[in-house]
């Protein structure tokens, strides 16, 4: 073969590749600006987009509850998982302690567990003692969730780091504490601001713990207020479109800014 | 280095007090090995330059350390503990009884594994769970395998905004994901328009209502959700393969198709282990996108364990059987992700 083929060929694998990522989001967005009673949108861009099926969906669902859920409930996941796992990883990473090998395994077995494993009895005990319907029942286990991950991640953070930088912080008479703080958080930026958006995305985008843990309508994250929406407005096309496109702005939008974080964070996290 | 100064030390002190008969107590040099060896390797260097006679000093301050450490860890223990971990074993011990949810439980011992592994319906689920691992998997693998070559092949513009498309379905919530879909293969949805459109209206379906296709429907998202997250990971892993390798191969004429099968892939080896074991895990706990195509029909044809667990807890009430099923399901996980480690390291 030669390189000109070779080269056209490889480029237009690549282009339909991207398109079979890409022509699915075209085809939502043309189908959430059709007329909102339209059965059957056709796949091309509306003559007259209808801007307002996003208000009408808005409103239909109750967005603007279903938002500050999932915003409420993120917000507080993430600073939680934050502290914890960096004073975790931090003592994992650098401190001194029998049995530290089998602590950080019985952490990271959390890695393999399955949401489905958990959720049943913490729905239950949740119930007995009133935790359901409150934005707690699905922060907490989140945050436990979020363990293994941040721990492993903050560890091998920290362990990076030259063990001089420690010592001499120590020989000037820092405690502990002091250490993290002034000398090792500073460098911690970057590390923690991926852990930090991969926590986001992943509380933004948690189904099953908020479809289960949070019953009450009222309580209802964006992603199981999405799951409600589909049975009730299944057949209103243009309407459902436009819901999914408001619960997956935030973390697209998020997305765009962070691609760097979002994509080495995943993959470094998978790999290290 | 360190530390293998400090295995030797304590091996022959070991050595020299089991000659003169007496089983060798642990010598203070093999205490201090043991508790060393499984530490990370930058804390070994502290105390090894420490003469003897400071020891009781020094073991005080590795308490004193250790209780700080606990400390530090205390919190996310306390999460972890609480709110994944008792809830596990929580679920574990539900999954001997035979209980509604409501009223009172009675010990049935293995009865609920025995229904797991013997009901057509838990065996169905656990199956099509099974299966998924072609679709979460096999394929995105081998796609992600091909895409990165061809990635990797040469400098392109647009590499960059390449990488971020093909990435943007794993960060998607994945019950929005299921909705894109569910409309995508809707009865008038724009798959059938396009085959309608090129001729192909006899192929038209309702995907996801059909008993032959449903499962293959739903379980393509999983490929499409999953191919960007591969294609990632091993092209992160091509970029780290010594290029003198390809050099090599080259001056043994080996063509771009000996080249791939000889050096990049069995340099790609960790990055494969790592895509396999991330995929499986989210193959046999898929849940959101089942839930919201087709709540796990037509019939029982795409019921996966999660759908199942949900049902069996919410409209059948069958607590225990849910939670015997959900045993098996993170045993499962946790029996392949072990044993593909295994394979991984076995053959680098």
């Amino acid at each position: 073969m030669n390189r000109v083929a070779s080269r056209v060929l490889s480029n237009a694998f690549l282009l339909i590749a991207a398109a079979s990522v890409v022509i699915p989001f075209l085809a939502l967005m043309s189908a959430a600006l059709q007329p909102s009673s339209t059965l059957a949108p056709r796949l091309e861009w509306p003559s007259d987009p209808q801007w307002s099926n996003f208000a009408e969906a808005w409103t239909a669902a109750g967005f603007a509850s279903l938002i500050r859920s999932s915003a409420i409930i993120a917000l507080v996941v993430v600073p939680i998982a934050l502290i914890c796992a960096t004073l975790a990883g931090y003592a994992m990473g650098t401190m001194r302690l029998r049995g530290k090998g089998a602590l950080f395994a019985f952490f990271i077995a959390g890695l393999t567990l399955p949401y489905e494993a958990i959720v049943i009895p913490l729905y239950f005990d949740f119930r007995s003692i009133g935790l359901i319907d409150t934005y707690w029942a699905v922060i907490l286990p989140l945050a436990g969730a979020f363990m293994p991950f941040g721990i492993f991640w903050m560890r091998s953070h920290f362990e990076a780091i030259p063990r001089e930088l420690i010592e001499a912080a120590e020989l000037d008479g820092a405690s502990s504490f002091r250490v993290l703080t002034q000398v090792l958080l500073p460098t911690a930026r970057p590390a923690l601001v991926t852990l930090g958006l991969l926590n986001f995305m992943w509380a933004w985008n948690q189904f099953l713990l908020a479809l289960i843990l949070l019953r009450d309508p009222s309580m209802r994250t964006a992603p199981s207020g999405l799951g409600t929406f589909v049975q009730q407005y299944g057949e209103n096309i243009p309407l459902l479109a436009a819901g999914t496109l408001i619960v997956i702005a935030p973390i697209v939008i998020l997305y765009f800014i962070f691609q760097r974080q979002f994509i080495s964070g995943m993959l470094q996290g998978a790999i290290k | 280095m360190v530390r293998a100064d400090l295995r030797n030390r304590s091996a022959s002190a070991n050595a020299g007090a089991s000659i003169n008969g007496a089983p060798a107590p642990a010598s203070a040099g093999a205490v201090e090995a043991d508790r060393v060896a499984p530490s990370a390797v930058g804390t070994s260097k502290v105390d090894t330059s420490k003469p003897e006679r400071h020891r009781p000093a020094l073991r005080r301050s590795h308490r004193r350390q250790a209780r700080t450490a606990l400390l530090y860890i205390l919190p996310a223990f306390v999460f972890y503990g609480l709110f994944v971990a008792a809830p596990w074993l929580h679920s574990i011990w539900i999954s001997f009884y035979d209980w509604d949810g409501i009223g009172p439980s009675t010990w049935v011992g293995l009865e609920n594994y025995v229904a797991v592994l013997t009901e057509p319906l838990l065996q169905r689920a656990l199956l099509n769970g099974l299966g998924f691992i072609v679709f979460y998997t096999v394929l995105p693998v081998g796609l992600g395998l091909v895409i990165a070559a061809v990635i990797a092949a040469r400098q392109r513009r647009g590499a960059g905004i390449l990488r971020t498309i093909l990435f943007l379905p794993q960060i998607l919530p994945l019950v929005a994901v299921g909705v894109i879909w569910r409309y995508l293969y809707g009865t008038d949805g724009p798959i059938n328009q396009v085959l309608t459109g090129a001729g192909l209206g006899d192929l038209t379906r309702a995907w996801l209502g059909d008993f032959e296709w449903a499962y293959f429907a739903v379980g393509f998202v999983g490929t499409w959700v999953t191919t960007g997250l591969c294609t990632m990971l091993l092209l992160a892993g091509m970029q780290k393969i010594d290029p003198s390798l390809y050099e090599a191969a080259r001056i043994d004429r080996a063509g771009a198709v000996r080249q791939f099968f000889h050096v990049t892939l069995p340099g790609l080896r960790p990055e494969i282990v790592i895509a396999v074991t991330v995929t499986i895990i989210s193959a046999l706990a898929s849940f959101d996108v089942v839930y919201v195509t087709t709540g796990g029909g037509p019939g029982r044809t795409t019921t996966v364990p999660g759908v199942l667990i949900y049902q069996l807890v919410f409209t059948s009430n069958r607590v225990g059987v849910a939670c015997a099923l959900a045993t098996v399901l993170s045993a499962l996980i946790l029996a392949i992700v072990a044993v593909v480690g295994r394979l991984g390291k076995e053959r680098s």
